[in-house]
């Protein structure tokens, strides 16, 4: 079985939600829309205090090249545009609406029928995603349209779609290949159109056995679609690792896959695609997973952008009183929140609630130089070495073992016997050595 | 026997000999000329190696000073005045006199003003705890307590308080600006020391506006601007919801400290108020309240008058 | 409900920790340490326990008096070093030696550095040189093999296999001559050869070993690249002239080759990172071992080889990068 070379670990996969169907969850009585939940320039808000909206109505524009249309997820009145608390407690620009009633946008098609023909050509599609404000759901949260713009002389030998969902607990991916492969399937074949490619691999790893079996099935109908199964290995959903996995690419340091002829989607985008492109619907909800050892009902939600994760977590049968970490993500590689108050964006994957006991780190020894970071390295980067560095301020040897190739996985925290939090400082060395790039750049 | 000896001398004695002569030939060929008042210069700074003067060290720094030959633009803060005098001696220059300064903590977000609402966890450094979240107490302008600045300190001059979680400058402080440079949400200036060692400042760099400012810690600048009405001099500047006093105006009358609602301007060493004149000055704030049908006419009654109305409403 | 915490990602932690590590090593010395005991009787537990239990106290005197850390004395790393101590000395040895060799390994070996994970070389292999160049007389006066069950080990002492053909090779013998007077192969292979305690069976090493690299804690490279170094490099002097160079086979079985390729060049602290410097190491560590062995004043190399190339493991270290993704 296929699976990528360097380094890896395997963290408990604990996919307690993975039998869980989607439920759609109730609208709340008010949304908050940041205006800011895509990689690149924050949109601007088009709507004012007091306008009405409609579901899907756009409310806030791309503002520049790298950046993405916003939807209102509800119908209602906008009651104001303020700075609202982000997940890490800084305040960020955000739309807020009151709820009225569900009224939709006439141009969305509401209906269930599967839709596989596609009437749009390669740049109409790309247009579409670009107006629909589609991007990517699998965490990184950058616009689809811009990684179909593939520049002349370039290639595209295989669109990937990743299906890998290698954190430990989330299930959304899982989920909605089970119950929505057809479209997302029909999704694949509008970004192979939209690529121009006639080949698409997905990669499902093999703690999935349901999905692989339930879309290879589906996948004869569609021409060029294949299906991987993967070995269970973190950080396989990686974009680097997954097209290694896959193709046995290396996409070389600081490029872009497109410099190996690969496209990776999430399937949750390409599911989002197909709504777009042949339903008309703008991205304003997405599946996410409320989990953890301690919820009582561990669920796959269809959420509106904008909810606040409690009510998420009331839906999961309530907060159990010995929560000692919120995170929205997973395990390895989501973000501690402050609060409950923060609103559901386009790249929450997951709501995990973690017990007093399991939240906080252990005890910190010393390092031993057993190697197990080096080894768990999927960059192929020595963890010890570049932490050490961070710690004493040594940012030219940071630069020097190549920190920018760290992809943050945590792999080597994760192993690390001593419990050093390696990656903490090794971000640190990343962020001032990228500070220290763009200004040598500047000058 | 004594030949073995006689051999064992000569030949070591012979590649001493060798080997002298090619090093002196050696340090010739590789001789560099160096102006023997950057030795001299180096001498007489303190050796501290701070980089508070803009340099990598007191080498580089009095290397710059010789090749410039001009004292404009250098200034040792750790050897202060005496220190220049006697540099600018070796290199028959005049000092410039350099206002002497200090490091202050414009955050005053403790654990009982702004009390922790989440418990951190992480690697012990601001700079890493910063980019992550906004603080315990929820202000992302405020002071993490995790003493980044302690640890820049060269000179012992910065300590944490336990009981507050913020840093403190002591008498030690040179102004060196390691701590400014240390610290990721720039809470940390150098001010200059004043008269008699007094100094008026905001205590808070937040640039909320004042609801949600208020809401993460009691002590807040929130940005209402009675300070920057009340200042006869000019000296306080509103930008981004909040109160800035530029030391080179400030003349310390401390009707600004007065005014704040918030208590977020500080006055240090000056003298205890006396009760009595506080009282006096209620009276006369009342007495102006009273009057007030009087037309006001220069900007600064009008200005003291701002302010007994906002002790008014404050004692309401 | 406490406060919420906060800390940047990765949330959760593998079951990997120090004090794991440092006791599958302890376990997976089990077996040797029976195979000894069952030859040398209750002399091997003795030694064992002297070196174990000064090495601890040693730990703990350390910590506590002059480095004032953290309480390490029982994570398992002092056992090590005292096991493997008792595995390279020989049964007879007087208790004070013991001790004394505890506290070079601790207290030079390891402490000096700072404590674990600091030091440069390994520290049961530093009291071991130590002991064996300040107690040369004591230290290669091993008692002869003689199986618990024929009941007590009797005082004669004789020298071990390398011993005998260091001796016989320098006094002119040739290699038949010489391997007459050793045990088998195959004697060599499961036990009963003489040597210090954990040198007697191959068998039981391996066992170990085996034992290590089933739960991570160990890699191939080290042990492999050793012993093939070891083949190949007196393999090729071997078919040039068997008459005055030795069987491979000799070199691998005997003496503190498996000891020394299993338990102690693995030493994390002191072995390189990288996979590619790993092999150099291992590589390095078998060309001076059979050097010493074949051309040296001492019969045994082992020691100090490995202390050797511990000590350019940071030049290693710097010189073998991990294959980078993405790069050339």
């Amino acid at each position: 079985m296929k699976t990528f070379k360097l380094g890896g670990v395997h963290p408990p996969e604990n996919k307690l939600s993975a039998e869980a169907v989607i439920e759609t969850l109730p609208i709340p009585e008010q949304v908050v829309v940041p205006v800011g939940q895509h990689l690149g320039a924050p949109a601007t808000p088009v709507v004012k205090r007091g306008d009405e909206v409609k579901v899907g109505q756009l409310i806030a524009k791309s503002s520049g090249f790298i950046s993405a249309n916003i939807h209102s997820p509800v119908s209602g009145k906008v009651f104001k545009i303020d700075n609202v608390y982000d997940a890490s407690g800084f305040r960020r620009p955000s739309i807020i609406i009151n709820v009225e009633g569900d009224e939709w946008l006439e141009t969305i098609n509401r209906s269930d029928d599967i839709d596989a023909d596609i009437k749009l050509n390669s740049k109409e599609i790309t247009d579409k995603l670009n107006e629909m404000g589609i991007v990517g759901l699998g965490g990184a949260t950058f616009p689809s349209f811009v990684k179909l713009m593939v520049p002349e002389g370039k290639k595209v030998d295989y669109l990937i779609i990743n299906g890998v969902e290698c954190e430990p607990y989330l299930t959304s991916d899982h989920r909605l290949m089970m119950e929505k492969g057809e479209e997302m399937l029909i999704g694949t074949t509008i970004l192979m159109k939209g690529l121009n490619t006639n080949k698409a691999m997905i990669g499902i790893e093999n703690n999935k056995p349901d999905a692989i079996e339930h879309l290879k099935k589906l996948a004869t109908k569609y021409k060029g679609i294949s299906i991987h199964p993967l070995k269970v290995k973190y950080p396989q959903g990686g974009e680097k690792q997954l097209i290694k996995a896959l193709t046995g690419r290396e996409v070389p340091s600081g490029k872009l896959p497109l410099e190996v002829g690969c496209v990776v989607n999430n399937v949750g985008t390409a599911y989002a695609v197909y709504e777009a492109v042949q339903k008309n619907k703008p991205l304003f909800e997405r599946v996410v997973t409320v989990t953890g050892k301690s919820v009582i009902q561990p669920s796959n939600f269809l959420v509106r952008v904008g909810t606040p994760i409690k009510s998420l977590i009331e839906a999961a049968q309530g907060l159990p009183d010995n929560t000692g970490k919120i995170i929205s993500g997973g395990p390895m590689m989501g973000k501690a929140v402050l609060n409950t108050d923060i609103p559901v964006v386009k790249g929450t994957s997951g709501i995990l609630l973690m017990a007093d006991g399991d939240a906080k780190r252990g005890e910190v020894n010393t390092c031993i130089r057993c190697g197990k970071c080096v080894e768990a390295c999927p960059m192929g980067l020595e963890p010890f070495l570049l932490s050490k560095s961070s710690k004493l301020a040594k940012f030219d040897v940071v630069e020097k073992e190549l920190v920018m190739d760290c992809i943050e996985c945590g792999s080597c925290s994760f192993t690390c016997p001593s419990n050093i939090p390696l990656l903490d400082y090794i971000r640190l060395g990343k962020n001032k050595v990228g500070q220290i790039i763009r200004n040598r750049n500047q000058k | 026997m004594n030949e073995v000896l006689i051999y064992a001398v000569g030949s070591l004695g012979a590649i001493g000999v060798v080997a002298a002569i090619i090093l002196y030939f050696v340090a010739q060929k590789f001789k560099v000329y160096e102006d023997p008042r950057i030795d001299e210069v180096e001498e007489a700074l303190p050796s501290a190696n701070c980089g508070g003067c803009g340099y990598a060290g007191c080498r580089a720094f009095a290397e710059g000073l010789v090749k410039a030959g001009a004292m404009e633009g250098f200034n040792c803060p750790v050897g202060g005045a005496d220190v220049m005098q006697e540099v600018a001696g070796i290199l028959g220059l005049v000092a410039e006199a350099a206002e002497p300064q200090i490091a202050v903590i414009r955050c005053n977000g403790s654990l009982a003003n702004s009390p922790k609402k989440v418990e951190y966890d992480g690697i012990s450094t601001c700079a890493s705890a910063h980019v992550l979240y906004a603080g315990d107490g929820g202000c992302s302008y405020g002071c993490l307590g995790l003493a980044d600045c302690v640890a820049s300190c060269d000179f012992d001059a910065i300590h944490m308080n336990p009981e507050t979680g913020l840093p403190v400058v002591d008498v030690n402080c040179v102004a060196c600006g390691a701590c400014v440079e240390a610290c990721p949400r720039d809470i940390i200036e150098l001010r200059n020391v004043g008269k008699k060692e007094r100094r008026i400042f905001v205590s808070c760099v937040n640039e909320e506006k004042g609801a949600p400012a208020k809401k993460n810690c009691t002590v807040a600048c929130i940005g209402c601007a009675k300070c920057f009405n009340v200042c006869a001099f000019d000296a306080i500047e509103m930008k981004n919801n909040r109160a800035y006093i530029d030391y080179e105006k400030c003349k310390l009358c401390r009707k600004c400290v007065d005014v704040c609602p918030t208590d977020a301007i500080h006055e240090i060493n000056f003298p205890v108020r006396k009760l009595i004149v506080k009282e006096e000055k209620e009276k006369a704030a009342k007495v102006a309240s009273a009057a007030k049908t009087t037309e006001t006419v220069s900007a600064k009654t009008s200005a003291a008058e701002k302010k007994d109305k906002v002790n008014k409403t404050e004692e309401s | 409900m406490s406060l919420l915490s906060i800390s940047a990602s990765p949330h959760v932690h593998g079951d990997n920790s120090v004090k794991k590590i440092m006791w599958g090593v302890v376990i997976a010395m089990v077996p040797a340490m029976l195979v000894s005991i069952y030859y040398f009787g209750l002399d091997a537990v003795r030694v064992t326990l002297i070196a174990v239990a000064a090495s601890i106290f040693f730990e703990w005197f350390f910590q506590k008096y002059l480095i004032k850390g953290a309480d390490t004395y029982m994570d398992g790393s002092a056992v090590i070093t005292g096991v493997l101590l008792a595995f390279n000395v020989p049964s007879n040895l007087p208790w004070w030696i013991i001790v004394i060799g505890a506290l070079v390994a601790i207290g030079i070996g390891k402490m000096s550095f700072g404590g674990l994970g600091k030091n440069v070389f390994n520290p049961a292999l530093v009291g071991r040189v130590f002991l064996l160049i300040s107690f040369p007389v004591q230290m290669t006066s091993w008692p002869k093999i003689s199986p618990i069950t024929n009941g007590i080990a009797d005082a004669i002492t004789g020298p071990t296999p390398l011993g005998i053909v260091k001796e016989g090779l320098d006094a002119g013998l040739t290699v038949d001559q010489v391997m007459a007077q050793v045990p088998s192969f195959m004697q060599q292979f499961i036990g009963g050869i003489g040597g210090s305690l954990g040198e007697v069976s191959a068998l039981a090493l391996l066992l170990g070993g085996f034992c290590l690299l089933r739960r991570k804690i160990i890699t191939w490279e080290i042990p492999l690249s050793i012993l093939l170094t070891v083949v190949i490099f007196s393999g090729i002097f071997w078919l040039i002239d068997p008459t005055h160079y030795v069987n491979p086979l000799f070199h691998l079985l005997t003496g503190g080759m498996m000891l020394g390729a299993i338990f102690m060049a693995t030493d994390m602290v002191s072995s390189p990172m990288s996979r590619n410097g790993q092999l150099v190491y291992g590589v390095g560590i078998g060309l001076l071992t059979v050097t010493i062995r074949t051309w040296g004043a001492y019969p045994e190399g082992m020691s100090f080889a490995i202390l050797l190339m511990n000590s350019v493991t940071p030049l290693l270290n710097k010189a073998f990068k991990p294959k980078r993704f993405g790069r050339k």
